[in-house]
């Protein structure tokens, strides 16, 4: 089947989503995900984020869809030509859907332990506002432990439910999922039940904000500061594929190799991801590569950059000229004194 | 006079009861369908009849029926969906309190001619009392041989259960409805698939209104033909209308498609005009979820023609002047309504009801309740119009299911046709302290008030 994506012509096999195709395009094209993700069946159309014009659904029915529609689970048709970052109408979608997200919550990316690794703070760099527009009060929660390994911070909750569907597809005994309706949704465990099963710190992975954090690593520094490693062990529950990401000789944190769009290549377990912080458990296979443009990637690029040229003579040298204008020479008193002194004193020798 | 279909034996002594409901000619549409007529048969009427569903969206039942898949050799349900929340409606409680063996014939034979086996009628946890009669008229009709094994001899099994909603408007999206019969959270899910090929169980699955069921039985008993010769154009046959608001007769109405709405509004036999004589302000005409008509288009078309209980006449070329037949929740407004007030209760009920699902409907109808309130309250600012305006057109069309836009239609319609009230709020928030301030004084009186601050 021929799918053309902002002008990008792809073939790709019946049952393939546009997000697929489209990450399959790479760059520009691939609509941003919140929810879906494509190692835990039944994600995605949640958070809308992924809306896209299908501006000829196929050769068969070339009508365009009158919606938008949501890449991540609507499947390509011989023939479809989808807008995404082209399309006016989809820029809007995304950008009012980024307001939404950041309507309740709250911008504390300076104290967040996500920040870097963030994907919201990566939708609003690109589709926020700088002003916004919601002047209520901010919903909130009520802090609640759910175990010694994971933290979470509900208020900063997308309610995107990656986190569920690890419980529902990963683990045992699940004991957490969504509580209450609309914008009192909340993730929540059974009665504050502890979360204790050997493979639930992938909800920390698959959380795209700071809602889920690691509490063996928070705090101890930021990710822009750790340098990640490939690393790996013999483990008898899972792959035993990871990063590991030092500080010095230090494992600050382990957590699941994940690929250009933040998203593991395989879970990993308890053991690996919260016990051994020792570099002697690991094998360093070499460092970490990062191609998605993020904080977290600040003077990490491999891409060629061009040469920056600065106008030293212009910029810097004569200042703006703005300020020019305003300042006189001529017209400063030379003899100017201050407390019975000569200002130019010393320059008049 | 309008004909009477769906309530024609409601005043009968005793209905309610098997005894006389068999006695008044009930169930012949079922023994008539599994006798002299193919499933196939009974498909091709409901089609010939151009029933439309009568649960809001006006979606043409018969073609419904046939979109699902026989080919798969899965289970085949029916589900009857009886969770009735949407304001202002109240027609089906009416028909299942009144007559609930209407409904389970129009399962049977509806069931019959899906191909279906098991089916269920999901009706909200609040219609505690009519699921007791439902039960109750279940019971009777198995002791009957109406279900079960083998029916009348004809080789059809169908085991027919009530099942309780736990009080969710979302729940009424047939999607959502699947996932709450399943005992899962009553969530929409992502359409396609659509249930006629992954419903309940992942078996093919129709959803029909109670309405729409309870037609099906006339159908089948006088003729596909005959049905769609009440009514006008596509909107064919009678359609239940629960009328309340400042009317003098409050109440569920039987209507043919196509009645003029100032017929309904003024006739004896419906409304009987507005009460105590107060002049007419605005109408809802299909639940709270559509959009509000201003006087001016109520009784006349933007084309200046008549307007008419249909659903085509009602929608009339888009919302800029016209609204939608819906769920038939006709709410009638006088001049002491305050519009704003009203538009912040309706938005304030979708924000409760969201899912919470899809990030438009979860934030977006919590921020417009809380601009709807502020306004109200005296607290408005002049940018909030434009505000609310921008924040429903970014939930419309942008979520999983209609709830979005729901909730997105009235506060636009509320701003099309009103925003001078809403201007009155924000200037006059003294004015509008008073719980009541329209009562004494109706904004027609005041609204010489923007006009001199704006001059």
């Amino acid at each position: 089947m021929k799918v053309t994506i902002d002008g990008h012509e792809i073939e790709v096999a019946p049952g393939t989503t546009i997000l697929q195709a489209a990450r399959m395009i790479g760059g520009e094209v691939v609509p941003p995900a919140m929810c879906y993700y494509s190692k835990l069946k039944g994600t995605g159309g949640k958070c809308r984020c992924c809306l896209v014009d299908v501006t000829k659904g196929s050769e068969a029915d070339p009508r365009p869809m009158p919606k938008l529609m949501a890449s991540c689970v609507t499947g390509c048709q011989d023939g479809m030509v989808v807008a995404s970052k082209a399309s006016e109408r989809v820029k809007e979608a995304r950008n009012a859907v980024t307001e939404f997200l950041l309507i309740n919550h709250p911008l504390d990316c300076p104290v967040c332990d996500q920040a870097g690794e963030c994907d919201l703070q990566n939708l609003s760099f690109e589709h926020g506002k700088l002003q916004q527009r919601f002047i209520e009060d901010k919903r909130t929660f009520e802090p609640e432990d759910i175990g010694d390994k994971i933290q979470l911070h509900m208020n900063r909750c997308i309610v995107c439910q990656r986190c569920v569907e690890v419980a529902d597809q990963l683990t045992d005994g699940r004991v957490h999922g969504v509580l209450n309706r609309g914008d009192h949704s909340q993730i929540s465990t059974c009665v504050s039940a502890a979360i204790d099963n050997e493979f639930s710190g992938n909800m920390i992975d698959v959380c795209p904000v700071g809602a889920l954090t690691d509490k063996t690593f928070r705090f101890k520094s930021r990710v822009w500061f750790n340098k990640p490693f490939d690393a790996h062990r013999d483990c008898d529950k899972c792959c035993g594929k990871t990063t590991v990401w030092m500080f010095g000789n230090e494992i600050q944190r382990v957590t699941a190799r994940k690929d250009e769009f933040h998203e593991v290549e395989e879970f990993i377990c308890n053991t690996c991801r919260f016990d051994k912080k020792d570099v002697a458990d690991w094998v360093i296979e070499g460092p970490r590569k990062f191609e998605k443009d993020s904080v977290i990637n600040q003077n990490k690029y491999f891409g060629k950059t061009d040469k920056v040229v600065i106008d030293t003579e212009k910029g810097i040298l004569q200042g703006r000229d703005i300020d020019r204008k305003k300042i006189s020479m001529a017209e400063i008193d030379y003899n100017e004194k201050i407390d019975g002194n000569p200002v130019n004193s010393k320059k008049n020798g | 006079m309008g004909r009477k279909i769906l309530l024609d034996k409601i005043n009968v002594p005793g209905i309610r009861t098997y005894e006389v409901y068999r006695k008044e000619g009930g169930y012949a549409s079922v023994e008539k369908a599994l006798k002299k007529m193919t499933p196939d048969e009974v498909v091709e009427e409901v089609k010939t009849s151009g029933l439309r569903g009568r649960g809001g969206a006006g979606f043409p039942c018969g073609m419904k029926w046939s979109f699902i898949d026989k080919k798969s050799g899965k289970p085949r349900h029916l589900v009857c969906n009886a969770d009735e929340s949407e304001p202002g409606t109240f027609k089906d409680r009416y028909l299942m309190e009144f007559i609930p063996h209407l409904l389970i014939e129009g399962m049977i034979t509806s069931s019959y001619a899906l191909g279906a086996n098991l089916s269920y009628i999901y009706i909200r946890g609040e219609y505690m009392w009519i699921y007791k009669i439902l039960e109750n008229a279940i019971a009777e009709a198995k002791a009957a041989g109406w279900l079960g094994k083998n029916i009348l001899g004809s080789g059809y099994d169908l085991e027919l259960y009530v099942q309780i909603g736990g009080g969710a408007y979302i729940c009424g999206e047939e999607t959502a409805l699947i996932e709450s019969l399943e005992g899962k959270r009553g969530n929409p899910r992502i359409k396609p698939p659509f249930p006629a090929v992954m419903g309940l169980w992942q078996n093919p699955t129709v959803v029909n209104n109670v309405e729409t069921i309870a037609a099906v039985p006339w159908i089948v008993n006088n003729s596909g033909a005959d049905y769609a010769g009440i009514g006008i154009g596509r909107s064919t046959g009678t359609k239940l209308i629960s009328a309340s608001g400042n009317i003098k007769n409050q109440g569920v109405y039987e209507i043919d498609l196509g009645l003029s709405v100032y017929e309904f509004i003024n006739s004896d036999e419906y409304c009987g005009g507005m009460q105590t004589d107060r002049p007419l302000k605005a109408l809802v005409p299909g639940g709270s979820s559509v959009p509000v008509l201003p006087a001016h288009l109520i009784y006349k078309t933007a084309a200046g023609e008549d307007r008419l209980m249909t659903y085509e006449s009602l929608a009339d070329g888009g919302f800029a002047s016209g609204s939608m037949l819906g769920s038939g929740g006709f709410i009638v407004y006088d001049d002491r309504a305050c519009i704003v007030r009203n538009t912040w209760n309706f938005s304030r009920f979708y924000h409760h009801e969201s899912c919470g699902q899809c990030t438009p409907c979860r934030e977006g109808t919590g921020w417009m309740e809380k601009v709807l309130w502020r306004i109200e309250n005296g607290q408005g600012r002049e940018e909030d119009i434009e505000l609310l305006w921008s924040i429903q057109a970014k939930i419309e069309g942008n979520t999983i299911c209609p709830l979005g836009d729901a909730a997105a239609w009235p506060v636009a319609a509320a701003i099309r046709h009103f925003k001078d009230e809403f201007e009155y709020h924000i200037r006059f928030p003294e004015k509008i302290k008073n719980r009541n301030h329209f009562v004494a004084e109706p904004f027609e009186k005041v609204k010489h008030l923007i006009t001199k601050q704006t001059v």
